[in-house]
C-alpha cells in the first residue's frame, strides 16, 4: 500500500474491525477515499464490499477502529448522521417511491414547505430541474418515478444524493441493471461529480468497467484489504489474482464416475425483459447424466432467470426442454417438476421455504402425491418414514421436524430446500447459488451432497458467481453474460481469467453494437 | 458461571412455555369463561333446550367461519358469503314455491332433495366466480368479493322485487313437502343441523390435516411463491377454498330458510362480519398460513354464546356489540403476543442448543 497522501484524503478508515455474530465481515482495514477521484472497491461476493460501505454510510458502525474525516475523527449513529457530513450512497436496490414524482422523492423528509399551507410543489421542481439539469439527465421532475426506465431511476437516485450537497457519493453495483448507452450517461455523471471535488466510491464486478472509470482500486478477500493501486499500474490479471488469493476452500473431493448419457437438453431458451431486451437470449446447453455443470456469471447475467424458464415459471419465456431425449410439453412447474427436473431457487426465504410450517411439511411439500392412498389420504407413517431418511441422508440437524423451519440456521434451512427438491426424484436439479448465505461448515456438507448425487448419475446445473467454487466443483464450466452463454469450457482446460473475461463478454459486444 | 446461567434460565423457561401453552389455549379458556359466567349469571342458561338452542344459532355461524377459515388462510378473505346466504335463501325458497317458469306454459318443479342440490351448486358456482375473478383476473380478494357481495343481495332481492317467499310447506302432489326436516327435524335428539355441523366439521379437519390440499392451502398463505416454486397449482387451491366457502354459505341459506319456512332476500346481512370473527377468534391469521378448523369452531362458540348469554341476561343490545368488539380485539392482541413469545422461546431453545 502507497503512502496516503492527506491534502486528497477526504475520508480514512483506520483499522477498521466489524463483526457479526461470530462472523467477522471486515477485519483491520485501512481505506483512504481520495477527493476528485473515482475509488474503486472489488472482491467477490461476501468479500466485505458493502459491510465497508454501510459502515462509511452510517447504516453500521465498525466493531473497532476509527473513521477519519478531514482528519478529524467522526462517529455516524445514523444514514441520517452520514448525510449531515456529506455521505450519500446508492444502494443497489433502488430506494425510490414509485408512487411519487421525481422531485417529491428528491426531497423526500425534506420537503420545501410554506408553513401552514403545505408543501411548495412549485419551489420542488424548479430546484429538482436544477439537480437534474447539472446531471444533465433529461428528466422531467414532475413524472412519475415508475414511469422512468431504470437507468433514469438511478440518475434520480444520484440527484437526490447530490442534493444533500455530497461529498462522497457511494455506487454500489450501479451498472447491474443499466443498458450500455445508460452506462455511457452515467460514465458522464461521474465524471463531471469528479470535476466538482466528489470523492466517488465506485463498487462493481464488471472489471473491464472498472479499467475504464476508476482511478485508484481496491481489492477485498474474505474482509480483508488484498490490494491497493492506482488504476492505470495494473491490469485485469493482478485484480484477479488478488480477488482470488491461493488459499483454497473446503471443497468436497471429486468422486471418479463415469458420465452417462445425455439427459438435460435446452434449446433456444429465451425470455423478454421487461424494460426491453433479452434477460435469457437464445440459451442451448446439455448435459450428461452423473454430470455438474457449473454456470458462471455476474448479478443481472440471467442465470436465475433461465433456471426459472427450466422449472416453469415465465409463461412468455420460450424455447424447449428435453429431459431423456424426450420434450417436455408442460409449461407449469409442477408438469415440469412430475417430468423430473428440481429447482433449489436462489432466495431460500422468498422462494425455498414457506416459514409458518414445520421442517417436515416443507421437506415433503413438492411430493405429497407419493405418499397419498386413495388419490387424497396422506398416510403418516410413508410421509414420516421418508422426513427421516431425509434427514439422515442431508445430515440436516433438526431436534424435531415438527419445529417451525424458521427455528434453525441459514445452512439447515437450505438442506431443507434441497431436501424437498429432492424427494420429488428430479433426474436433473437446478441450483441456483446453492453455497449463498451459509455457513462454511453447512457448504461443504451442500457440496458433498452434490458430489454425491452426481455420482447416483443425476444431471446437476448450479450456478455460482463465486470463481473457486465454479473451478472446483464442475466438471464443465458454462459462462453467462448479459442473458447470453458465452462459452462452455471443460473444467481440465478452464482458467479463471478465461472465466473472468468471458463474464463480461455480453456487454462489451452489446456496447458495440450500441 | 454455568450453573449460574442455567439456574436462571431454567425457571424464565419454564414459566414462559407455561404462559405460552395458557396462551394457546385462549380460545378454549374464553369458551369456559362464558360458560361458566353465564350459568351463574343467566337464568336457565344451562337447560338442554337453550344448550340446544344455542347450538343451533352458532351453527349457523359455524358453517360461514370453517369456510371462511380456508380463505384466510390463504391469505384471502370472502366477504360474499352473507349474500351468497341470502341468494341461496331465495333460490330455494323460488324453486319449492314456483318452480323455473319456463315461459311457455310449463313450469319446472323440482323435489326437495334436488332443491338442495341446486342450492348447493349456486353456492358453488359464486364461489367459483370469486376464485376465476381473484385467479384468472387478479382482482384483490377484498374487492373481487365486495363485489360479489353486492351482486348476490342485488340478485336475492331482485328475485322477489325484495318480497319474501313465505310457507315454504310445499305441495306433496310436486313432491316438494318435507322441507322444515333441515331446520327443525331431529336424528338421536339433535337438530338435524348440528349433525350437518358436525360431518361437515370433521371433514374440513380431515382435509385440513391429511390431504395434500389441506397441505397446499397452507402453503399457498405462508408463502405463495414457495409454493408456486414447489409446483403447488395455486390457483387451483385458491378456487378449491373460495368454492368451499360458497358451499358452506349455501348450506346456511338452506338451513335458515328450512327453520323460518320462509326466504328473506336480507338474510345474512354482515354474517361475513360474524365469520371473520369467529376464525380470527379461534386463532386464525389473518396475514395467512395459520389455522384450525377447531379453533375456529370454538370461536363460533365464544361469539354465539357470548350474545345469547348476554340477551338472556337482558343487556341491551347496544353493549353486547361493544362487548364483542372488545372480545375480538382482545383475542388479536393476545395472538399477536403469543407469536412474539413463541419465537421468544424458540430462540432461547437455539441458544442453549449452540
Amino acid at each position: 500500500m502507497g503512502p496516503i497522501d492527506d491534502d486528497n484524503c477526504v475520508l480514512r478508515l483506520d483499522d477498521v474491525t466489524k463483526v457479526y455474530s461470530g462472523i467477522v465481515a471486515v477485519r483491520h482495514a485501512n481505506l483512504a477515499l481520495r477527493r476528485g477521484a473515482v475509488n474503486v472497491l472489488v472482491g467477490e461476493n461476501g468479500a466485505g464490499k458493502s459491510t465497508l460501505m454501510r459502515i462509511i454510510a452510517g447504516v453500521e458502525k465498525p466493531s473497532l477502529g476509527r473513521i477519519l474525516l478531514d482528519g478529524k475523527e467522526v462517529e455516524f449513529h445514523s444514514p441520517a448522521d452520514a448525510q449531515r457530513h456529506g455521505i450519500g450512497m446508492v444502494f443497489q436496490e433502488l430506494n425510490l417511491f414509485g408512487n411519487l414524482s421525481v422531485a417529491e422523492n428528491i426531497f423526500a423528509t425534506r420537503e420545501i414547505t410554506r408553513g401552514l399551507r403545505g408543501i411548495d410543489h412549485r419551489a420542488q421542481i424548479a430546484k429538482a430541474t436544477e439537480f437534474l439539469d447539472r446531471l444533465d439527465a433529461g428528466i422531467d421532475a414532475e413524472t412519475l418515478v415508475e414511469d422512468l426506465p431504470i437507468g433514469q431511476q438511478q440518475l434520480v437516485e444520484i440527484a437526490k444524493a447530490i442534493s444533500l450537497d455530497t461529498r462522497i457519493l457511494i455506487l454500489d453495483e450501479p451498472t447491474s441493471a443499466l443498458s450500455a448507452a445508460e452506462v455511457d450517461v452515467l460514465f458522464k455523471v461521474i465524471r463531471e461529480l469528479k470535476a466538482q471535488g466528489v470523492a466517488i466510491v465506485y463498487i462493481s464486478h464488471r472489471l473491464e468497467e472498472l479499467m475504464r472509470i476508476g482511478d485508484y482500486i481496491t481489492v477485498l478477500r474474505d474482509g480483508q484489504i488484498t490490494g491497493h493501486a492506482m488504476v492505470k499500474d495494473i491490469d485485469t490479471k493482478w485484480i484477479v489474482r488478488s480477488m482470488i488469493g491461493s488459499d483454497a476452500k473446503d471443497f468436497a473431493k471429486s468422486v471418479e464416475h463415469r458420465l452417462g448419457a445425455e439427459i438435460f437438453r435446452a434449446e433456444e431458451i429465451c425470455l423478454p425483459r421487461r424494460t426491453g431486451g433479452l434477460a435469457v437470449d437464445h440459451v442451448s446447453i446439455s448435459v450428461r447424466a452423473g454430470e455438474v455443470l457449473g454456470i458462471y456469471g455476474l448479478m443481472g447475467a440471467g442465470r436465475s432467470e433461465f433456471f426459472e424458464c427450466a422449472i416453469g415459471q415465465h409463461r412468455h419465456s420460450s424455447g424447449r426442454i428435453y429431459v431423456d431425449g424426450t420434450e417436455i410439453d408442460a409449461s407449469d412447474t409442477s408438469g415440469r417438476i412430475r417430468a423430473g427436473l428440481a429447482l433449489i431457487p436462489e432466495d431460500r426465504q422468498r422462494e425455498g421455504l414457506v416459514q409458518a410450517l414445520s421442517i417436515a411439511s416443507n421437506l415433503t411439500l413438492a411430493s405429497l402425491d407419493r405418499f397419498v392412498r386413495f388419490g387424497f389420504h396422506i398416510v403418516g407413517e410413508k410421509e414420516q418414514s421418508a422426513i427421516t431418511a431425509a434427514i439422515r441422508d442431508l445430515s440436516i440437524k433438526a431436534p424435531n421436524p415438527d419445529f417451525e423451519v424458521t427455528s434453525m440456521s441459514g445452512g439447515n434451512q437450505q438442506k431443507v430446500v434441497i431436501g424437498k427438491a429432492l424427494m420429488t426424484r428430479p433426474k436433473v436439479l437446478l441450483m441456483d447459488e446453492p453455497s449463498r448465505g451459509i455457513d462454511v461448515g453447512a457448504k461443504a456438507d451442500v457440496f458433498r451432497t452434490m458430489r454425491r448425487l452426481a455420482g447416483e448419475g443425476l444431471a446437476i446445473l448450479f450456478s455460482t458467481s463465486d470463481l473457486e467454487e465454479v473451478m472446483a466443483l464442475s466438471d464443465r464450466i458454462a459462462v453467462m453474460s448479459n442473458g447470453r452463454l458465452v462459452t462452455v469450457i471443460d473444467r481440465a482446460e478452464a482458467t479463471e481469467e478465461m472465466i473472468v473475461t468471458a463474464s463480461a463478454e455480453g456487454h462489451k459486444t452489446t456496447r458495440e453494437h450500441a | 458461571m454455568t450453573t449460574a446461567t442455567t439456574t436462571t434460565n431454567a425457571p424464565e423457561a419454564a414459566s414462559g412455555s407455561l404462559l405460552l401453552t395458557l396462551m394457546k389455549l385462549r380460545t378454549f379458556i374464553a369458551l369456559f369463561a362464558v360458560i361458566a359466567f353465564f350459568s351463574i349469571f343467566a337464568p336457565n342458561f344451562l337447560s338442554t333446550a337453550n344448550l340446544i338452542l344455542m347450538a343451533k344459532h352458532v351453527a349457523l355461524n359455524a358453517f360461514l367461519a370453517m369456510g371462511m377459515t380456508f380463505v384466510i388462510i390463504t391469505g384471502g378473505i370472502d366477504l360474499s358469503v352473507g349474500s351468497i346466504v341470502g341468494l341461496c335463501g331465495m333460490v330455494t325458497g323460488g324453486l319449492i314455491l314456483h318452480g323455473i317458469d319456463l315461459q311457455f306454459g310449463y313450469t319446472i318443479y323440482f323435489n326437495v332433495v334436488e332443491v338442495c342440490l341446486i342450492t348447493l351448486a349456486v353456492g358453488i358456482v359464486i364461489g367459483a366466480i370469486n376464485g376465476l375473478l381473484i385467479t384468472k383476473l387478479n382482482v384483490a380478494p377484498f374487492i373481487a368479493t365486495l363485489g360479489t357481495l353486492y351482486v348476490a343481495r342485488g340478485f336475492a332481492l331482485l328475485s322477489s322485487d325484495g318480497q319474501t317467499f313465505p310457507n315454504l310447506v310445499g305441495k306433496p302432489e310436486l313432491s316438494t313437502t318435507g322441507f322444515a326436516f333441515l331446520g327443525s327435524g331431529r336424528l338421536l335428539g339433535l337438530p338435524v343441523s348440528i349433525w350437518i355441523l358436525i360431518v361437515v366439521a370433521l371433514a374440513a379437519a380431515y382435509v385440513a390435516k391429511y390431504t395434500p390440499i389441506g397441505r397446499h392451502i397452507f402453503a399457498v398463505g405462508g408463502n405463495e411463491r414457495a409454493a408456486r416454486m414447489s409446483g403447488i397449482r395455486v390457483g387451483r387451491v385458491k378456487m378449491f377454498v373460495y368454492m368451499f366457502s360458497g358451499f358452506c354459505a349455501a348450506i346456511v341459506g338452506l338451513v335458515v330458510s328450512s327453520e323460518l319456512m320462509a326466504s328473506h332476500p336480507a338474510t345474512g346481512n354482515s354474517f361475513e362480519l360474524n365469520a371473520i370473527a369467529a376464525a380470527v377468534l379461534g386463532g386464525t391469521s389473518m396475514s395467512g398460513g395459520r389455522g384450525t378448523i377447531g379453533g375456529t369452531i370454538i370461536g363460533a362458540f365464544v361469539i354465539g354464546i357470548l350474545s345469547d348469554g348476554l340477551v338472556m341476561m337482558g343487556i341491551s343490545s347496544f353493549w353486547q356489540m361493544v362487548i364483542k368488539g372488545i372480545v375480538i380485539i382482545v383475542a388479536v392482541v393476545v395472538d399477536q403476543a403469543q407469536r412474539r413469545l413463541q419465537q421468544q422461546v424458540t430462540l432461547m431453545q437455539l441458544a442453549k442448543k449452540g
